[in-house]
């Protein structure tokens, strides 16, 4: 089955879901999804609030083992292959920031780097802060930033390592004009760069221009899939609506 | 990043962020001296000797300190979905769990070092020669009481009602060693040969190697949803 968007090329895949299912206790998450992202694509992630679209993510970080079906990022297995090597290559901004308040934006970002094992923490952390536009705040605490200077800090927290496959849950979340602006500019970078990204959001406005493709998830199963070359916020907004209605019909509907 | 390192790391961190917040000392250091002013107004010290409860009024408020440091510093992971952050990193994830051991024998050692000294003032106790042992039996059990209590913050941190399963879970599991750090202490207070107690200073040498044991090895598994 081409779980690919018609008119995809075949070229290698950095996510690949088959049958791929997970449940909380009695209640299903995911059920039964397949899904292939080219290497260098960029995934809109649409869905109302409980379709699964955190919990995709998070398989695919390797937060989550696979409750149903298999599940390959990078080439590797998540659900019995080597971990580690998937979490070096891929990053995740979540819902929340993983920023310690007490820690200054610089102390934060080199522990991280640390983390990773980075050849030199305290660079890649500079480095990171002014791509970030926060080289003039990186010895103060965390605390003291905006949400929208914590988000700009989670985003360059999720890229440090130069990940090869990047998810972003909900990254407008609190982001004023000028701050959600910043990160549209940076996700077209990103996309230039040709890094996979998957970005799952309420706001697809936002990233509607950036995004190659769009995927719908309602009650934990894919519900379309189309390319987003055409796609515009009128017709998406049409497309979410009849998905959500109509529950969750044939994955890969367009 | 080698393992050691990242048990370093992780330890060092949660350091330089209570040495900033100071959330935790004060609460600790406070609980504490209020469990011994507590005991010291409920008994009269003229009639019962500290060697009859002494054991006792110890290790109450070592325990319970423990329970809160280790609380605490699984709510700052749990605040910002933290604990995700590390968990992602390329890393053993057993090297987090030494590494909040660590921390966490550090915080729980801060306090000894405080309430120990404080209580040999204010109930007039002299340990003489015996203080090297008393101090082994403080390490050993601070240890083994770190290891669980962390072993079952990390298990509960990602759960819904964390907090209230933390004690749930730690308390039967903690038993055997806080017969062990209660009946070691109290033999030593009251000036008891070795061989009395040798026996509890085994159990407890036993459980922190079997704990830390089983959690590094496990660790991986024990956060999986």
């Amino acid at each position: 089955m081409n779980t690919a968007p018609p008119g995809t090329p075949e070229v290698g895949l950095a996510l690949e879901a088959r049958g791929l299912g997970k449940r909380f206790g009695p209640i299903p998450a995911l059920d039964g999804v397949d899904l292939a992202v080219p290497a260098g694509q960029f995934v809109l992630l649409l869905g109302p609030n409980g379709a699964g679209k955190s919990t995709l993510l998070r398989l695919f970080a390797t937060l989550l083992r696979p409750g149903a079906g298999t599940l390959r990022v990078l080439g590797e297995d998540v659900g019995n292959g080597d971990r580690a090597a998937i979490r070096r290559r891929i990053g995740l901004l979540s819902h929340q920031t993983f920023l310690y308040d007490h820690l200054t934006g610089e102390e934060n970002l080199t522990f991280y780097a640390r983390l990773y094992g980075l050849a030199d923490p305290p660079a890649a952390a500079r480095e990171a802060l002014r791509a970030a536009r926060l080289e003039g705040r990186g010895s103060d605490q965390v605390r003291t930033y905006s949400r929208g200077m914590q988000q700009r800090l989670a985003i360059a927290r999720a890229l440090l390592h130069r990940p090869d496959v990047l998810l972003l849950d909900e990254p407008f979340t609190g982001l004023d004009r000028d701050a959600a602006l910043r990160l549209e500019e940076r996700l077209r970078e990103e996309r230039s760069a040709r890094r996979t990204c998957v970005l799952a959001t309420h706001d697809f406005r936002a990233a509607l221009g950036v995004a190659d493709r769009v995927i719908v998830l309602v009650d934990g199963r894919l519900a379309a899939d189309r390319p987003a070359a055409g796609s515009d916020p009128g017709s998406l907004e049409a497309l979410f609506s009849t998905a959500t209605r109509a529950g969750a019909p044939a994955a890969g509907a367009a | 990043m080698t393992y050691l390192r990242a048990v370093g790391l992780v330890a060092a961190k949660d350091l330089k962020t209570e040495l900033r917040s100071r959330e935790q000392a004060v609460t600790l250091l406070f609980f504490a001296l209020l469990v011994l002013v507590v005991f010291n107004f409920a008994f009269d010290f003229t009639i019962i000797d500290f060697v009859t409860f002494g054991a006792g009024i110890l290790w109450v408020s070592f325990i319970f300190a423990g329970v809160l440091a280790i609380s605490r510093s699984f709510q700052i992971e749990r605040e910002q979905d933290r604990i995700q952050g590390i968990l992602l990193a390329p890393v053993d994830r057993s090297a987090f769990y030494l590494g909040k051991v660590a921390a966490s024998i550090l915080f729980m050692s801060a306090v000894e070092a405080i309430v120990l000294p404080l209580s040999v003032l204010m109930f007039n106790y002299r340990f003489g020669p015996r203080i090297g042992l008393a101090l082994l039996v403080l390490i050993l059990n601070t240890i083994g009481f770190a290891a669980v209590g962390t072993l079952f913050a990390c298990m509960t941190t990602q759960t819904r009602r964390g907090e209230l399963l933390l004690p749930l879970l730690l308390f039967p599991a903690a038993v055997p060693i806080s017969l062990a750090a209660v009946k070691a202490t109290g033999h030593i207070l009251a000036g008891r040969p070795f061989e009395r107690y040798a026996s509890w200073i085994a159990l407890s040498c036993a459980y922190d190697i079997i704990f830390l044991a089983a959690a590094v090895l496990l660790f991986d598994y024990a956060l999986d949803d």
